[in-house]
């Protein structure tokens, strides 16, 4: 009796006290800010005359509107206050803060599990909704807005509403060249953006748990665009070997007890969940979206699909809608689809074993002449260089690709590295949304190494034996 | 967030229903990194003759003589009369920050739109729903008599007159002690410190690492 899911255990350890209406007052542990939604919660604390409350559990770094070429020079006059005023906040309230030019500086959701600022066990919070990629490390992460990031700062707590329990069990194995990335785009093609809505995902199966670290980030990442608000990976040997030796994890005794700790954070037998999903990995194929929405997705062997052959009005619409979008006809194969641009890094996939698979598909060939641009933006100032002591960059430079400082670069269109109207992009990012990557862009969500292989050859390709 | 306990105060008529959002602040203020700062450019487009940006200065900017706060007998209002579904629009906490900062405590009208009215709460700006027939007569008076003014006791939840009359009006009883106490959301967690405290205590035991410093 009493089994409990890994999120009830997670909730529990961090129970304040409960109130009458249903809702709690949760203890925050880690606290990320990044530029873009933080200035007026330090105003609020300001005019509040408040300080924070445990100094130490905050910790910042600049991601959203860093250039990734010209780093030092930022011609967007918003984007450079932004920055200057996480910088001053930092400073006044003697936050650790990596600020462009710190070789730890990178994207929030890399420089967290990275630094061993995200820990197994932990509740984690930052004002962006991809901070769901830390659950991977068997923590409740997750997105807030700037009014909770303000309550968060003043009282280290935050009053919540506890979600439903969903599994999602992925059995078997996934096949030879199919990633993490293609998983999760065919999670959320199954269940839907709004599959997981008021639930914390756990994901766990024999697949999941043969997955690295990095690919359980990429998994977690994206449990935003199937509707949760946070997904969970339980701590196992993968999770431990992965903390061990990172700058803030624990030390000597103190690691000894944390692991004691750790061992139990996973679902008890027989746990309720109260949505189960059950995913076959060895059916998934590598993945490509062709509409506005990452549950628009299909295999790479599929075709463009026909808005004829829906029979719900509503979806109907919003498939011709997409396809108008996206500038596609129905019944076209995907890889007859033909890209302008490649991108490969965010937050979801800019990790050293994303930036290894994308590299491993080059083998010395060249980008197809019809690309005009193709990026690699490393998730952090750590990831570039050990890919730069690998060697990543010159086979990615020397195949025509731009090699590229740290950030969340063409993922949100926040910097200038943007889609020109009409444009089409292969990209290793999260959001497939109308003007994401830029006004009148057209992305197609793939995997670092889908988006290397439609690079080389100019469309999207099968990226298995390319 | 500032105690609303009473209020006595100079009363202005904006005497035109659905106001919006966008009109009470502008969308090229949303920029802005700040919560503060935003009154001079409240009702911007009705209150200057040119187009307002959050990079130019207010000052010299030519005023719209007839928009009811230039005029010389509404300066220092604190107490605005409005019409219905006063804050219409967007979800933008920006409206009642550039209320606020303009100096106005308390909008009195026969209805509200429900996110400005969620919004204008934390923000201590007191949003009084008074029946259309009342807030008739108050407009009447209110532009009949120069330096009319009104009392709002929130405790008692009136709205008083000059001459002695009273008008009662419903408040949320949370809202009303969050209000009286000047307690916005921080506030309100503020007050368990102790459990807070308690609990870190606690976790600290079982989990120091969690507590290293730097």
């Amino acid at each position: 009796m009493n089994a409990k899911t890994l999120y009830d255990k997670l909730w529990d350890d961090h129970l304040v006290e409960t109130y009458e209406d249903g809702s709690a007052l949760i203890y925050i542990d880690r606290h990320i800010a990044h530029e873009v939604t933080t200035p007026q919660a330090f105003e609020g604390l300001k005019l509040a005359g408040r300080k924070l409350w445990r100094t130490a559990a905050t910790v910042a770094v600049s991601d959203h509107n860093v250039p990734t070429k010209d780093v030092r020079n930022i011609t967007d006059p918003v984007a450079r206050v932004q920055l200057e005023t996480l910088a001053r906040n930092c400073r006044e309230h003697r936050i650790t803060h990596f600020d462009i030019g710190d070789i730890r500086q990178g994207i929030v959701h890399v420089t967290g599990p990275e630094q061993g600022w995200s820990l197994p066990g932990m509740t984690i919070v930052c004002g962006d909704s991809h901070t769901a990629t830390n659950g991977a490390l068997g923590a409740w992460a997750f997105g807030i807005g700037t009014s909770e990031v303000e309550h968060v700062m003043a009282t280290q707590c935050l009053v919540l509403r506890k979600a439903k329990n969903m599994l999602i069990r992925v059995d078997g194995e996934l096949g030879a060249g199919v990633s993490a990335k293609d998983l999760i785009l065919a999670i959320i093609g199954r269940i839907g953006t709004a599959g997981a809505t008021g639930h914390t995902m756990e994901y766990a199966g024999t697949a999941i748990e043969r997955l690295y670290m990095e690919e359980r980030m990429t998994i977690c990442n994206m449990s935003i665009e199937a509707g949760g608000r946070a997904g969970l990976v339980a701590v196992d040997d993968t999770t431990l070997r992965y903390v061990e030796g990172r700058p803030h994890a624990p030390k000597g005794a103190d690691w000894t007890r944390a692991v004691e700790a750790w061992r139990l954070l996973k679902s008890d037998p027989g746990a309720h969940f109260d949505t189960t999903v059950v995913i076959d990995a060895a059916s998934i194929e590598p993945q490509v979206t062709w509409g506005t929405s990452p549950e628009m997705v299909l295999p790479v062997s599929g075709r463009v699909p026909d808005p004829a052959d829906e029979r719900d009005d509503t979806r109907r619409v919003g498939i011709q809608n997409a396809l108008k979008y996206m500038d596609l006809k129905p019944g076209t194969p995907l890889t007859e689809v033909a890209v302008d641009k490649v991108f490969i890094g965010s937050c979801t996939n800019s990790r050293i074993e994303d930036l290894r698979a994308a590299a491993a598909v080059i083998r010395g060939r060249k980008l197809a002449p019809n690309v005009k641009l193709a990026l690699v933006v490393p998730g952090s100032g750590l990831v570039k260089r050990q890919a730069e002591e690998e060697g990543l960059d010159r086979l990615f430079t020397a195949a025509g690709f731009e090699w590229r400082e740290p950030g969340c670069s063409m993922c949100l269109g926040m910097n200038p590295d943007q889609l020109s109207f009409g444009e089409r992009c292969a990209s290793t990012s999260n959001r497939n949304f109308e003007g994401r990557q830029g006004h009148g862009g057209r992305t197609h969500l793939v995997s670092p190494a889908m988006a290397a292989a439609a690079g080389i050859a100019g469309h999207f390709v099968d990226a298995r034996g390319f | 967030m500032h105690a609303f306990t009473t209020l006595d105060g100079l009363v202005a008529p904006l005497d035109r229903p659905n106001v919006d959002t966008d009109a009470i602040i502008p969308k090229q203020f949303l920029k802005s990194i700040k919560r503060s700062g935003f009154g001079p450019n409240l009702f911007d487009e009705w209150r200057y003759l040119d187009k307002g940006e959050p990079d130019k200065a207010n000052e010299g900017r030519p005023l719209n003589p007839e928009f009811i706060l230039n005029q010389p007998r509404y300066q220092g209002t604190s107490i605005l009369l409005a019409r219905d579904n006063f804050g219409c629009g967007s979800s933008r906490e920006h409206a009642p920050w550039a209320i606020v900062d303009f100096g106005i405590r308390a909008i009195i009208a026969p209805s509200f739109a429900d996110i400005f009215y969620g919004n204008s709460a934390k923000n201590g700006l007191l949003l009084v729903i008074l029946p259309a027939d009342v807030v008739d007569r108050l407009f009447a008076e209110c532009k009949a008599e120069e330096g009319y003014r009104l009392t709002i006791d929130l405790a008692a939840q009136q709205v008083l007159t000059r001459s002695d009359e009273t008008f009662s009006f419903d408040y949320n009883a949370g809202l009303k002690h969050r209000m009286l106490n000047g307690l916005d959301d921080v506030g309100i967690t503020l007050q368990r410190a102790d459990v807070i405290r308690a609990y870190e205590a606690r976790r600290r035991g079982q989990a120091p690492w969690l507590f290293a410093e730097g």
